[in-house]
């Protein structure tokens, strides 16, 4: 089975879309939230948005863990990077996100600070066990998806006595974000942001399963279709809700069948389990503070933990004056609706995280579709 | 004098002094590699008689990591993409300096290695490296080894080929599949490995091009995809002509394995670089003809007509997806970043 070549089938895809115009009742407004910032990228990466009939609204979520993750966290790795003896390994996208006074780890590390981009948490190990006469630290961010690694990367260091490899954890859980955005008063008592169904996070699910979706498609009247990154996934899951919110349905359905189990991966989820806690309370960008949304190491792994290990100030620090992130993030403003979107803020000049990260609803629509509000910003 | 010790021998600060250890070190591996007569005659310059026509005149510097890589190796690239930066005017390219920027600790090996690589690669592009400088810096500095070529040629009559000559209605011909150099040398670099071997597909194109200019004269733009690869190359012509350009997703060739990797790794093949492909652009009555002529040369059989330039203020360069929607195609920012989740 070639994945990419016959999930993104242009004729299968113009079929399906075909189905959904079949499909739509006339007068009837379906309002869809995609969660996870890849669906963000991917549909505007295919043109999704043009195979669809008018009536469906495709809303971007805050599925993406750089942009979610505060400037408060992202400056204590700065500091963390700036130590004498300190070699930070961080994933891409977080090294041009702008802290406090638009000061980025890419910056740091122009000005000399030992900053290094790892494709996985198994390579800043490596750097470690390479490197003894430095302190190694892992700037771990990302939902369910990335957790796993992390934890084993943890139990690895004790196993190994790895005593110069510390994590900063800022792992998050999806289930608090979908909470923190459906008990926002916007869509919960305003109703001025009118959100009728989610297409479920791919990865994540792959990890959790689907059952931890099932109390808001119950609690909030809201089906949920898990869905693949590929054009054909996220159709035939724009399907499946359509249908689902004709019949006035509100179940968790699974279109990535081929990766998604209804238990999702239980070995994952144990690792996770013997070296994560809950944060009671962790602060999001854009959702404010959620509880029980947020991971810490647990005491036994306290040796590793950055946060035990290095005195960082932790100092509330607010967003840029003109970033609009958190309207976006939450889903009430479309990225071309900020004030600052394409003129002082673009990729090379970001004021916020959302237009950083791949996975950011202002970087998507920047990079692929600034050409729908022509004539406006460029 | 004793002859250098090629086989474990290293780079010291007094090859680059000025004294005879420099004078040595051009002579057993410099000169024994590209071997000609202006290079023989000692000079600090090379003195070529002047040609009829315009002379095309360019640079370019070469500072790759992993230095060999499958498919080739900075010293072969230094002579490709000088002479392909030539091509694309329509020149003749004819001769190259080169100057090289050495680590102190550098192995001879790897140095003799590359000047054979570049001997060989001036050879099949017909072109002679003529004149070259040598430096050495301390250990830490210049990554093992720099290059820079400059490249002169010249422009037959009648051969205008200039970015601002693209015009609306346009063909875009792409002379065959993106992203096998970046991944190559990424697959390299990361020590990533797969069953079907990536290549690098350096290459000198001036042989194509001649194949080109052949069949007809009427080119508009000529652009070799480098670093940026595709998305940059159209985003230079489209912003330095004033128009915009719509392009098919259907229509670019890309690998099955390259294709896998970046899908992988979260890379846009439009965005990975290249080093033996090239964008051409003439009046749409001509491109069947272009592209046939593209076609029949080895280094463009899988060559597609993948778009249209159309007007535009705003430069946009569109495609239209595989699926019938619509993207930009911008301008890539920064570096590629591999994909977190």
């Amino acid at each position: 089975m070639k994945y990419i070549s016959e999930f993104r089938n242009g004729e299968i895809g113009r079929e399906l879309s075909k189905l959904i115009g079949k499909e739509v009742q006339p007068g009837k407004s379906y309002n869809i939230m995609e969660f996870c910032g890849s669906h963000t990228h991917a549909i505007f990466r295919h043109g999704i948005q043009d195979l669809l009939p008018d009536c469906i609204h495709l809303i971007h979520g805050p599925g993406c863990p750089v942009c979610v993750l505060p400037i408060n966290r992202l400056n204590m790795a700065i500091e963390l990077a700036q130590k004498s003896g300190n070699i930070l390994c961080s994933y891409g996208d977080m090294i041009r996100v702008p802290g406090k006074d638009g000061i980025s780890l890419q910056k740091v590390r122009a000005s000399g600070a030992d900053v290094r981009i790892v494709y996985s948490v198994m390579d800043a190990l490596e750097i470690a066990r390479g490197n003894r006469s430095n302190r190694i630290i892992f700037f771990a961010i990302g939902f369910e998806t990335t957790t796993p690694p992390t934890a084993l990367a943890l139990k690895i260091a004790k196993k190994e006595k790895l005593e110069n490899f510390y994590v900063f954890c800022n792992h998050v859980l999806t289930p608090g974000a979908i909470a923190g955005i459906l008990d926002n008063p916007e869509i919960r008592s305003l109703g001025s942001i009118p959100i009728d169904g989610f297409i479920g996070p791919a990865h994540v699910s792959a990890v959790i399963g689907c059952q931890p979706y099932e109390y808001f498609a119950e609690e909030y009247q809201k089906p949920v279709v898990i869905a693949g990154f590929e054009p054909l996934d996220i159709l035939q899951a724009i399907r499946m809700l359509v249908i689902q919110m004709n019949e006035g349905r509100a179940q968790v359905e699974n279109e990535y069948s081929r990766a998604v189990k209804l238990e999702g991966n239980p070995n994952s989820k144990q690792q996770v389990a013997d070296v994560f806690e809950l944060r009671k309370m962790f602060q999001w960008r854009g959702l404010g503070s959620i509880p029980y949304s947020g991971l810490k190491i647990k005491s036994g792994f306290s040796r590793w933990d950055a946060e035990c290990q290095f005195e960082i100030s932790d100092q509330s620090i607010p967003d840029h004056k003109a970033c609009e992130c958190a309207a976006v993030l939450r889903g009430v403003k479309k990225p071309p609706e900020c004030k600052v979107f394409g003129s002082i803020c673009t990729p090379e000049t970001p004021l916020g995280s959302c237009m950083v990260s791949a996975e950011g609803a202002c970087a998507a629509y920047y990079t692929y579709g600034r050409f729908r509000s022509r004539g406006g910003a460029s | 004098m004793k002859k250098l010790n090629i086989l474990d021998g290293k780079i010291e600060m007094n090859h680059g002094s000025g004294g005879r250890a420099m004078v040595q070190l051009i002579n057993e591996i410099f000169q024994e590699a590209f071997a000609n007569q202006f290079l023989l005659q000692n000079n600090d310059q090379a003195a070529i008689p002047v040609e009829k026509g315009k002379i095309a005149f360019t640079t370019d510097s070469f500072v790759i990591n992993p230095l060999f890589f499958p498919g080739g190796d900075i010293g072969s690239l230094a002579v490709h993409g000088t002479v392909n930066d030539l091509a694309m005017s329509g020149a003749q390219p004819l001769y190259l300096s080169a100057g090289f920027i050495l680590e102190e600790g550098f192995p001879l090996s790897d140095l003799k290695r590359i000047a054979e690589s570049m001997s060989n690669a001036a050879k099949n592009a017909g072109v002679q490296i003529v004149t070259g400088d040598t430096k050495v810096v301390h250990r830490g500095q210049a990554d093992g080894i720099y290059i820079n070529t400059s490249g002169i040629g010249v422009i037959p009559q009648g051969v205008h080929i200039s970015a601002h000559l693209a015009v609306p209605e346009d063909k875009i011909i792409l002379s065959g599949p993106i992203g096998d150099h970046g991944i190559a040398v990424m697959a390299e670099r990361e020590n990533i490995s797969y069953s079907t071997p990536l290549q690098s597909d350096a290459a000198s194109l001036n042989g194509l091009v001649n194949t080109m200019l052949k069949a007809t004269k009427e080119i508009h733009v000529m652009r070799d995809l480098t670093r940026g690869g595709l998305a940059a190359a159209m985003n230079e012509i489209s912003t330095t002509a004033g128009v915009g350009m719509v392009i098919n997703e259907s229509a670019i060739p890309v690998r099955p394995e390259v294709q896998a990797v970046c899908e992988m790794l979260g890379y846009d093949p439009l965005h990975v670089a290249n080093e033996g492909k090239l964008m051409a652009i003439c009046p749409a009555d001509f491109a069947q003809t272009l592209l046939e002529a593209i076609r029949s040369h080895p280094l463009g059989s899988k060559a597609e007509i993948i778009g249209d330039v159309v007007a535009d203020d705003d430069s946009f360069v569109e495609m239209v997806t595989n699926l019938g929607g619509r993207r930009l195609v911008d301008w890539i920012t920064g570096d590629q970043l591999p994909r977190i989740c």
